[in-house]
């Protein structure tokens, strides 16, 4: 089957149904393996068992920023090509997008006060991971606040190529001003610079999250495509009931 | 444990849990409730014009 074949939402909804339970399986045996790894993994010769923090948080992080770059790439969707999947794909990952902004925020105050002393501060990577989340959800404000679905869409698209700025500035945060949080240290020039004993199971917990979030996802957008049809037939039933 | 802030752990791990199940059980209960929603309509002959006929799905 040809990829753009999936771009037909009745393909999609049989081909996803197909994969969905393989997807959530595979999610959950390997988080299953990550935490396991994480558990068993030494403690950080600085940080100690709290270290065991950074297999989600990391994660979450880097999910919440992938998960907008695929909204920026939705959005062209949208506005180029005009592909409904495309709005289907923006719309459901939203919240998707905003639990793991969120969580990165929490875990990390959570990490933060043992190890700063504190639970925030005014940091750059802090407030950029902040203002992410904000994005996030101003897109699910802006689409409640608009009736027409399309024009919501476009609105939506907009606010996220605009907001899309931000997803290099988390990223490079720590190296365009001083901070309290580390720098980089796992994709940066030179290579990581954890210890692999804690990077592999960091690998792990990363890769369930992701097929988490694609399961989430895959499930989402079903639902809306279903939706969207049931307000097809409410609009058509409407219609034949006006002329009638 | 008292330098290994056990608290924190558990609380990140433990929020981080809930949250991700909420999540999960909303997709899933207006999932549900969708096409729960879409049967009504259909077993009201109320149906996709491409759906009439082929019983297909389409």
């Amino acid at each position: 089957m040809a990829l753009m074949d999936l771009a037909n939402p009745t393909r999609f909804l049989a081909l996803s149904g197909r994969v969905l339970p393989w997807l959530a399986g595979a999610a959950a045996v390997t988080l299953g393996i990550g935490f396991v790894l994480a558990f068993r993994a030494p403690a950080d010769y600085q940080q100690g068992e709290t270290v065991r923090i950074m297999y989600i948080h990391v994660p979450f992080a880097w999910l919440a920023m992938l998960g907008y770059s695929l909204l920026a790439l939705s959005s062209l969707g949208i506005l180029v090509w005009r592909h409904p999947l495309a709005d289907v794909a923006h719309k459901a990952l939203v919240p998707i997008g905003a639990l793991f902004a969120f969580l990165c925020l929490l875990t990390g105050s959570l990490w933060g006060r043992p190890m700063w002393g504190t639970y925030w501060v005014w940091d750059a990577r802090l407030t950029s991971m902040l203002v992410l989340l904000l994005l996030y959800l101003g897109l699910l404000a802006l689409r409640s606040a608009i009736d027409d679905p399309n024009q919501a869409g476009r609105a939506c698209a907009v606010l996220t190529l605009v907001g899309f700025i931000n997803v290099p500035i988390v990223k490079f945060s720590v190296d365009w001003w001083n901070t309290l949080h580390q720098p980089a240290s796992v994709f940066r020039m030179g290579g990581p610079s954890i210890h692999p004993s804690l990077l592999w199971p960091l690998f792990a917990t990363a890769l369930g999250f992701t097929l988490l979030m694609l399961t989430l996802h895959l499930a989402a957008m079903r639902t809306e495509i279903l939706r969207r049809r049931l307000r097809t037939l409410e609009a058509r039933t409407a219609a034949e009931a006006v002329h009638a | 444990m008292a330098d290994t802030h056990a608290f924190f752990i558990a609380a990140a791990y433990g929020a981080s849990a809930v949250s991700i199940a909420l999540l999960a059980l909303w997709i899933l209960f207006d999932g549900r409730a969708v096409r729960r929603q879409l049967a009504a309509m259909e077993a009201r002959g109320i149906r996709r014009r491409s759906n009439t006929g082929t019983g297909d799905g389409r």
